[in-house]
């Protein structure tokens, strides 16, 4: 193995630098769509503002965020039996309905002549929820310091940061869309139902499954036992 | 290819869910004899507190008749009533030696028109050592002296606040130092009769509130005809199961008609203390209200026992802590002061220490007494090593005794690791030695959120007043640091732009 293996080309250092810049910069410019969020989440895709790595990288953080949330805010806030907590399933639980509503609200959005593609409401709804990042996870530093008669400090951020963020889910979707505010609080009706509708599918077309599934495996059976 | 792969995903997929496990688990009810519950609400099980001393029989006794549905038990010093309600009598039995021997058999009273009991169903005796009798069947309460002569009758009410046509069945009663008299009657529902020392009647006490929610109000008043509503259960206060009078005064009852929905939010309320104005003072600090059990489904067939306890009975020791008798599963349980639960232990059975008809509870010292009416017998419980220290703990505590009392706690926690009261107790003494990190570790071992507070914000101000220079220095710093990036930059920025202005100017 010579040493001109692992020393790439200039040219695609360069090019490895630009993209590490441009992530970067789409990562922080997630602090001015919080801020400024008409702007903010109008220019996101139109502007390429931001980019699909930063919204992966705000969502990773959000199912950390709640994850440690749990395991390491002080028992005075947060009690939960942690030894019957299964990580994995927690985070499974936010990030599958997240998922769910980014798709159902993309296939209603079709219907009700939305502008923005899958990959523009999956990043709008990451970035929105930068503020409970950003918030929760020095709330577990917090909890820390404080006393339980001075829970009022911890709970107020919490739910600052549940409300900041579900505003701008509401405005980033509404930007994305193009929509105006009534049609906005429609289609979130809407795509609360479709996600219901999906998961309905979902559970319908699993347990036919499981059903064909066994019987296929009886006759199967069956079979053997009259053969043998 | 990928086709396939599809498939073999999915199949897989269908088989987890699939696999669905159909193995009951077995949580311990069924074995666990002497129980506690911890934060979660989890089953833990413990060392007894109490082990039965002595069952009383009926032929242990030398009856000649044995016993016959015997309802209830009144102790008062050695002696120990029993009301033999099929028998129509009552049995006074002594304790010596740490065994029940037959008194007397009390069944007339001299000098009354109706000298015999009928359906009697409660007994209760006061200081003076005179009888009172809830005589059921005959619709009054006998009060007589220790000779069995009549003093008094209470009888139905004439007072218009009682409903004249129905019949005064008196069930359950209690007597307080100064001679009044409190029962519970079959069939009324406004509460607890009262009468005074003289023999009248003042009214009822403690009524059982009402319970209805909004939607069943709206229903009935809006949506149904009028012969529907007369079908339908009306909104009238429930009746008390059973009542305890304390050394203070206090009435504790017991109710066993709720929804068992109820429970949890403690809007049922199966035990409470009543005071004189009938209010339920009792006191729950606890995370889970003082209901007995909180697992409901048990056993592995249907026809087990389903349901919340169901407190027949009701008693209470020294030191205000009460202990209650659960007809659904034969089991005692003991709270403390609090409402924080001291232990559980008893079963459903036929053998020493089980009971299938337990009816009544008594208490001898710290020894308690269980009736069983379909067996006839009354057992007798010796508190343990174990439980006495528990006792000990919460006594020494009371009395002032901090630290006596967190060695009694580490005595209890020898014997039983999981008790989450031991760790408050001891971690409250540790607290006032200003040890305060293992005082917080205590609390929090037994989640303990306001001792858990307390501690730690002393141990902050303690770490603030030791540590208060290195905040300093290090704010200062901080000051420092931020102020002379905000110079440097500025003076970069001017430097910048003089150049540039030299620069312009040149060209």
């Amino acid at each position: 193995m010579t040493e001109a293996t692992f020393s790439s080309s200039p040219k695609r250092d360069a090019a490895s630098s630009n993209r590490w810049k441009r992530y970067s910069a789409s990562l922080k410019y997630a602090f001015y769509v919080i801020l400024h969020p008409f702007d903010g989440f109008w220019d996101l895709n139109r502007e390429e503002k931001g980019s699909l790595a930063a919204a992966n990288t705000i969502f990773i953080l959000f199912l950390l965020t709640y994850v440690l949330k749990l395991m390491y805010t002080n028992f005075q806030f947060v009690m939960v039996p942690i030894q019957y907590i299964n990580i994995y399933q927690r985070m499974a639980s936010l990030a599958i309905p997240f998922l769910v509503l980014c798709i159902s609200n993309w296939a209603l959005s079709t219907l009700f002549d939305g502008k923005g593609r899958f990959k523009d409401i999956y990043m709008g709804m990451c970035y929105a929820l930068f503020p409970y990042v950003m918030i929760q996870l020095p709330c577990i530093l917090l909890s820390h310091i404080l006393a339980y008669d001075e829970a009022e400090f911890y709970n107020v951020l919490i739910s600052v940061s549940v409300i900041w963020s579900a505003a701008l889910v509401f405005v980033a979707l509404m930007q994305v869309h193009d929509y105006s505010p009534g049609k906005t609080l429609i289609v979130i009706i809407a795509t609360v139902v479709g996600a219901m509708v999906i998961l309905f599918l979902v559970m319908v077309f699993f347990s036919l499954l499981s059903d064909a599934y066994a019987f296929f495996a009886s006759l199967y059976k069956e079979i053997r036992f009259r053969l043998n | 290819m990928k086709h396939r792969r599809m498939i073999l995903l999915l199949l897989t997929l269908a088989m987890v869910l699939t696999a669905q496990s159909a193995s009951a688990v077995d949580d311990g009810t069924n074995s666990v004899y002497t129980y506690n519950f911890d934060y979660w609400g989890e089953l833990m099980e413990s060392p007894d507190a109490y082990r039965v001393e002595e069952v009383v029989t009926s032929a242990s006794l030398g009856l000649d008749v044995p016993m016959n549905f015997p309802q209830s038990l009144y102790a008062r010093g050695n002696s120990l009533y029993v009301v033999d309600r099929g028998n129509n009598r009552i049995l006074e039995l002594e304790r010596l030696d740490g065994q029940m021997h037959l008194k007397r058999i009390i069944d007339h009273i001299q000098g009354a028109e109706i000298d015999t009991f009928k359906n009697p169903n409660d007994v209760s005796v006061d200081e003076a050592g005179n009888l009172y009798v809830a005589d059921t069947g005959n619709n009054r309460i006998v009060m007589m002296d220790r000779e069995l002569n009549l003093i008094r009758e209470y009888v139905k009410p004439t007072d218009s606040t009682f409903d004249q046509n129905a019949d005064f069945q008196p069930n359950k009663l209690v007597v307080d130092s100064a001679g009044r008299v409190f029962a519970l009657a079959i069939n009324v529902n406004k509460g607890l009769v009262k009468y005074e020392a003289d023999g009248t009647f003042t009214g009822f006490i403690g009524a059982n509130k009402v319970t209805y929610n909004l939607w069943d109000y709206i229903w009935k008043s809006f949506f149904s005809t009028k012969e529907q509503r007369a079908q339908q259960v009306a909104f009238v206060p429930t009746e008390y199961k059973n009542i305890y009078m304390d050394e203070e005064g206090f009435i504790y009852a017991t109710n066993v008609n709720f929804s068992e929905y109820d429970l949890l939010s403690d809007s049922a309320k199966p035990i409470r203390r009543l005071n004189s104005l009938g209010d339920d003072i009792l006191i729950k600090n606890d995370r889970y209200p003082p209901i007995g059990d909180l697992y409901w489904e048990e056993g592995l067939t249907a026809n087990d026992y389903h349901g919340p306890s169901k407190f027949y009975d009701i008693t209470v020791l020294d030191h205000d802590i009460y202990v209650a008798l659960d007809r659904m599963r034969g089991r005692i349980f003991g709270y403390d002061p609090q409402g924080i639960m001291l232990w559980a232990f008893g079963t459903r059975g036929n053998v020493e220490g089980a009971f299938n008809g337990a009816v009544s509870i008594e208490h001898m010292g710290t020894d308690l007494i269980v009736l069983d009416e379909l067996a006839g017998t009354i057992t007798v419980f010796a508190v343990t090593q174990y439980g006495q220290l528990i006792y000990d703990a919460s006594e020494k505590y009371l009395k002032g005794d901090y630290d006596g009392s967190a060695d009694t706690w580490r005595e209890v926690m020898k014997l039983n690791a999981n008790y989450n009261l031991a760790f408050i107790g001891i971690g409250r003494s540790q607290m006032r030695q200003d040890n305060y990190v293992e005082a917080m570790e205590n609390f929090k071992a037994a989640h303990n959120r306001i001792n858990y507070s307390k501690a730690y914000r002393y141990y902050r101000e303690q770490w603030m007043e030791d540590n208060i220079w290195w905040v300093v220095i290090i704010l200062l710093v901080l000051v420092v640091f931020l102020v002379g990036r905000g110079f440097y930059r500025k003076a970069k920025w001017e430097v910048n732009e003089h150049d540039r202005s030299h620069i312009l100017k040149q060209s």
